[in-house]
């Protein structure tokens, strides 16, 4: 148990841990994670890079629509933007993939604060339908620059290379893209204790307010839209690199949904959240295939059935969480965490 | 000249006046109070001045230039806070958090720098926190620091909002409704910390209050509204003798014989 945790500075009040302990565990953590390409199983380790994709894309999603309260239903399209952003500098100019992503994010960036000037009139549901008209504008100008974008037939993305170095499996992948996850949730972490971030909370609660106390609205909901936007574009860009060929259906709208199902799940508002809710639904139809596949041997009648039960539950699980834990798995962490805190002696 | 000048201000929404040809002057360090019955346009009035309401006609000085047409972030800028009637708080975040967004316009910490954040921005919170930390003893909530405000009581509620537009610096003070629905003790609190804001930290406030007790008790100058229009202004003892506002107030009285 934990107890006489004084502090001595507004530095060490204000630290993202409480305590050392936690800080050791992280580190423990980290450590432990970045091992696991050394004895995971390929296909294993592909799910487990998928899932720290969705990880940055989730916590994009989470900075504009759950510390900010936009909602958005772009994000499928800010994902391709990035994605094909991405795989159109490598193809025609060559770049690396430390030149591609960052500028793939940068490009996202800015048509995400273009999708979000509307923002300042229209909010809620209004802003979702915008958003979601974005998407399907994204869509068809990816569907027809066929110079750019490969059209139908889509764009095949070179291996990237570290000089000479080539980043061709999933183990190569694993650290790349967990290295940009660990550090895209660094500086979610940190933006929340600053201006900006909360000024984004701001917002959300009550932007009337936010506004009289010299928010600037129209600034601060754009620069959400640009930061949300970059994420988003480099988790794009880090599917393309994954997926290797990119068409226009990489990125339908079901995926979009999948990211607000990730962070109503995992906690709106909730860094911890956006992770637990991408492991999960990353997670959840593999879960459901393994065991449909596992019941295959013994009810083979069954399996067609089971594989439509997949999105059954999906839809079954938001629902159960918006009803019986409206603040996400980040919330019940939580709880469960005060719990153990002062085992045996919970009031 | 005087700090605050509202001059011929009109204000119209689709058919219904709400304010018509309000003029009034604020010296620096008044404690200035609006009143009139309900409907008079008194919040009107002060949305005008903060710039949530643009009115048709009129102008608005603040400190001798006209912010009229300003954003409401503008004026802030310059040095006008407020506290809202129905409390505007954010109400997902602690209290610090609160008032840290008070100090939003005096941090410098953009996006990039407030992502790393260790290095410029973690000095700067750490000042700002200082200044803010400073604030909850004043207004004596060091106990509520870390709790989320939703969940805090009415009245503490309304002194943290109060809190927060102290965080801003500001010259000006705009405050609806202070002390509503507040029982005695409560009330004797939110006098004593207006009183200090405006006598030691040197605050002009304007201040719509209900409680007439309190209003000629502490304000400087009252000014009376009634139907969008100003119908009386001076020092509360004049004001109280007004007869427009005792007819505003109790109604005429009937002179008709038997």
């Amino acid at each position: 148990m934990r107890c006489g945790d004084f502090k001595t500075s507004y530095a060490a009040d204000m630290t993202i841990f409480e305590s050392g302990s936690a800080r050791i565990m992280l580190g423990l953590f980290l450590g432990a994670l970045f091992t696991l390409p050394l004895y995971t199983p390929g296909y294993l380790l592909d799910i487990i890079n998928r899932i720290g994709i969705a990880v940055i894309g989730a916590v994009g999603l989470n900075i504009l629509t759950g510390f900010t309260g936009q909602i958005s239903l772009g994000n499928a399209a800010f994902m391709a933007i990035g994605a094909f952003s991405s795989g159109y500098l490598a193809t025609r100019f060559g770049l690396p993939f430390y030149f591609c992503i960052p500028l793939a994010g940068l490009i996202t960036a800015f048509s995400g604060m273009f999708v979000g000037i509307p923002s300042l009139r229209i909010k809620g549901l209004y802003l979702a339908m915008a958003t979601l008209a974005a998407h399907f504008i994204v869509e068809f100008i990816i569907t027809k620059w066929e110079s750019v974008t490969g059209g139908v037939n889509g764009l095949s993305i070179p291996i990237p290379k570290l000089g000479s170095f080539a980043i061709d499996s999933d183990a190569r992948l694993f650290v790349l893209i967990f290295v940009i996850a660990v550090m895209a949730v660094l500086f979610a972490k940190n933006l929340f204790r600053s201006k900006a971030g909360k000024a984004f909370i701001a917002i959300r609660d009550q932007a009337i307010s936010a506004e009289v106390m010299g928010v600037n609205l129209l600034k601060y909901k754009l620069l959400s839209f640009g930061i949300s936007s970059f994420y988003v574009g480099v988790a794009g860009a880090l599917i393309a690199y994954q997926a290797k060929i990119i068409s226009p259906e990489t990125f339908p709208v079901t995926v979009a949904i999948d990211y607000l199902g990730m962070i109503i799940i995992g906690g709106l508002g909730s860094i911890l959240g956006s992770i637990y809710g991408a492991i999960f639904i990353t997670l959840l139809p593999e879960l459901l295939r393994m065991g449909t596949s596992a019941l295959s041997g013994s009810f083979p009648e069954l399996v067609n059935k089971l594989a439509a039960m997949k999105e059954l539950v999906f839809g079954l699980l938001v629902i159960i969480f918006l009803i019986f834990e409206p603040a996400g798995m980040a919330a019940r962490w939580h709880s469960i965490k005060n719990y153990w805190k002062l085992y045996p002696f919970s009031h | 000249m005087a700090q605050l000048s509202c001059s011929d201000i009109q204000l119209n929404f689709g058919g219904v006046r709400a304010l018509s040809g309000v003029s009034f002057d604020v010296q620096q360090g008044e404690l200035f109070a609006i009143i009139g019955p309900n409907g008079a346009g008194k919040s009107s009035m002060l949305n005008c001045i903060s710039g949530l309401y643009h009115p048709q006609q009129g102008k608005v000085f603040f400190e001798e230039q006209d912010v009229t047409r300003l954003p409401p972030y503008e004026r802030t800028r310059r040095g006008i806070a407020r506290s809202f009637q129905n409390i505007a708080l954010f109400k997902g975040m602690t209290v610090i958090d609160n008032l840290m967004i008070g100090r939003h316009l005096h941090q410098q910490a953009g996006l990039i720098t407030g992502g790393l954040y260790y290095g410029p921005a973690q000095k700067e919170e750490i000042k700002h926190r200082e200044y803010v930390e400073g604030i909850i003893e004043f207004l004596e909530i060091q106990s509520l620091r870390k709790s989320i405000v939703g969940t805090l009581a009415y009245g503490f509620q309304k002194r943290v909002e109060l809190a927060r537009a102290l965080a801003l610096e500001p010259k000006l003070l705009l405050l609806d409704e202070p002390m509503a629905g507040m029982n005695l003790e409560e009330k004797e609190d939110m006098v004593r910390f207006i009183l200090e804001t405006n006598q030691e930290r040197g605050i002009t406030i304007i201040m719509i209050e209900h409680d007439m007790g309190v209003v000629m008790d502490i304000s400087n100058t009252v000014c009376v509204l009634d139907f969008g229009k100003r119908i009386a202004g001076g020092t509360p003892d004049e004001v109280q003798q007004d007869p427009h506002v005792i007819k505003a107030y109790i109604g005429e009285e009937d002179r008709e014989e038997p």
